[in-house]
């Protein structure tokens, strides 16, 4: 274990989790000035998440220890996921442990142990937001399995670090077709992990379509500030994964002061890129109704299986 | 075999297979032209990619044709039909997801059956032919499954673009007189159902083919 390794690991944890609210800010803010709005300004997510840090937070009656447990759970797999993958570096201290089912096993937890907590408010909302979550987890696992899988039969391990490795050194594979299949499955499996649009509206609060937010309801304070800072961590798990699959090109491979900057500026600029693109697209188009859902996901399934399918037959040994 | 033509070659089949699989799953006619005539430039390249890496004149002026064909004046045509009434939205027999899977285990058919094919000259040319099969498969599935006329003529598009992909991609063009054959049988079969879903439009103010089971007198 290097120091280059142990600072790299530490970087990605400090830059993951400053930059998320961040994030969730352009997105909103790009959404306001596409709607001809003034928006709020991209500082907006950390003003509310320091407001909601000093207040108490409130238990409803009748709420067990899971409902507080919930939100730590939910931060620290998603900080774990943060340490794991390769955003900035391909050889931070803990690139041996960055598996692909690590990976998606502690995003998978998170999810669960916020629908738990759901659960256990016992409120109608919270059941019904549990229960469409964890429909929506159901579905989204296996495409996100299935096309990670299809990218790590070329670099022959499901290692995250070595299949990015991989896909720098060998700048080719970004334009196969397993790759053209893989990038629409792993952008409609980011939408409905992350809660965004035409699986859930991150910013309804009709209780109808109400997905994530029906969950958290009953969460105030600290604990609704964790939860909060959590998913914003998720949207840049998820956004930067499929950025660095997608445009490897800056991620260092080398040890370095000047790889590790040059690795933080192009993660920034592609998180950005997704971003905006994300932003954009979302005015544009309008939440599908909850039985389409599994529709959109069995697609991505589909793409993810054909992805696996051709790296088999079309890929490889003829290179 | 240089890398630049397996790329090419693999990526327009890659290409082919995503269009393919994407009309099973979008509803909306006017999304499901589009996607034709992008499968149509997708194959225009899969064409001109073979024609410039076996230095075939003849053939790289076929791709041109399938490309004025294929990207443009079939979409047209689709595009005329698809803007009459009750022709909006496709409504299939078998479910999105159930299609979906089923299109999952034609590819899975596809690559099994042609193992002895792609097996005799395991070439990178030819081994893209399972896509071929593939979108012939799910454009019979589509022929099957849906019920609207426009929804039949797509079906019917995938099945020409499959056994043109196939049969490109393993004979490396079959005779132009073949094809231009093919690709005429294709528009004239289409300006046929253009007058046909006129007819069953007039007749019953639908097209759902469904109502055409029971004869009459």
């Amino acid at each position: 274990m290097t120091v280059f390794g142990v600072v790299t690991a530490l970087l990605q944890v400090v830059l993951v989790a400053a930059v998320g609210p961040i994030l969730v800010g352009v997105l909103r803010q790009l959404r306001a000035r596409v709607e001809g709005r003034v928006g709020a300004g991209i500082l907006q997510p950390w003003r509310d998440l320091i407001k909601l840090l000093r207040r108490e937070p409130i238990s409803a009656a009748g709420t067990s220890w899971v409902l507080i447990l919930a939100p730590v759970v939910l931060m620290g797999t998603s900080l774990a996921v943060a340490v794991l993958v390769p955003y900035v570096s391909t050889r931070s201290a803990t690139a041996n442990s960055s598996d692909l089912f690590a990976v998606v096993a502690l995003l998978l937890v998170g999810t669960v142990v916020l629908t738990l907590a759901g659960l256990d408010t016992g409120t109608a909302f919270g059941g019904m937001g549990a229960s469409r979550e964890i429909t929506i987890a159901a579905l989204v696992e296996p495409a996100v399995l299935l096309a990670v899988f299809a990218l790590s039969l070329p670099a022959g391990s499901t290692n995250l670090a070595v299949i990015v490795a991989r896909r720098v050194s060998d700048q080719a594979q970004l334009a196969s077709p397993v790759s053209l299949l893989v990038v629409v499955a792993l952008t409609i499996v980011t939408l409905a992990e992350a809660g965004r649009l035409p699986v859930d509206n991150p910013a309804t609060h009709l209780e109808l379509t109400m997905i994530h937010e029906a969950m958290v309801l009953e969460y105030s304070g600290r604990d609704l500030a964790l939860v909060e800072w959590a998913s914003s961590i998720r949207l840049v798990i998820l956004l930067g994964l499929t950025a660095n699959l997608f445009l490897p090109w800056g991620v260092a491979t080398q040890a370095g002061a000047l790889a590790l900057l040059v690795g933080v500026v192009a993660f920034l600029a592609k998180l950005l890129l997704f971003g905006a693109v994300l932003g954009i697209g979302e005015v544009f188009i309008a939440k599908f109704r909850l039985f389409r859902v599994p529709e959109l996901l069995a697609g991505a399934v589909v793409l993810g299986f054909l992805a696996v399918m051709a790296a088999f037959f079309l890929v490889q040994g003829s290179g | 075999m240089s890398n630049q033509f397996v790329q090419a070659l693999n990526l327009a089949a890659g290409l082919i297979l995503l269009t393919a699989v994407l009309t099973l799953w979008i509803r909306r006619v006017s999304t499901l032209v589009r996607l034709i005539a992008l499968q149509g430039v997708a194959l225009a390249v899969l064409v001109g990619t073979v024609a410039w890496h076996g230095h075939d004149q003849q053939l790289g002026l076929l791709a041109f044709g399938i490309l004025a064909l294929k990207a443009f004046v079939l979409p047209y045509l689709l595009r005329r039909v698809s803007t009459q009434p009750g022709e909006a939205e496709t409504d299939p027999l078998v479910n999105v997801p159930a299609s979906l899977l089923a299109a999952a285990a034609l590819a899975a058919i596809s690559y099994a059956v042609t193992r002895p094919l792609v097996a005799l000259v395991p070439s990178a040319q030819v081994r893209a032919t399972p896509v071929g099969l593939t979108i012939a498969l799910i454009g019979l599935f589509v022929l099957l499954t849906r019920r609207r006329a426009v929804s039949q003529v797509i079906g019917f598009i995938l099945i020409d673009n499959g056994i043109a992909v196939v049969a490109f991609l393993t004979t490396s063009g079959v005779p132009l007189v073949v094809e231009l054959g093919s690709a005429l049988d294709v528009l004239l079969a289409i300006l046929v159902l253009q007058i046909l879903t006129n007819r069953i439009q007039a007749v019953f103010g639908d097209t759902d083919l469904d109502g055409l089971r029971e004869l009459r007198d």
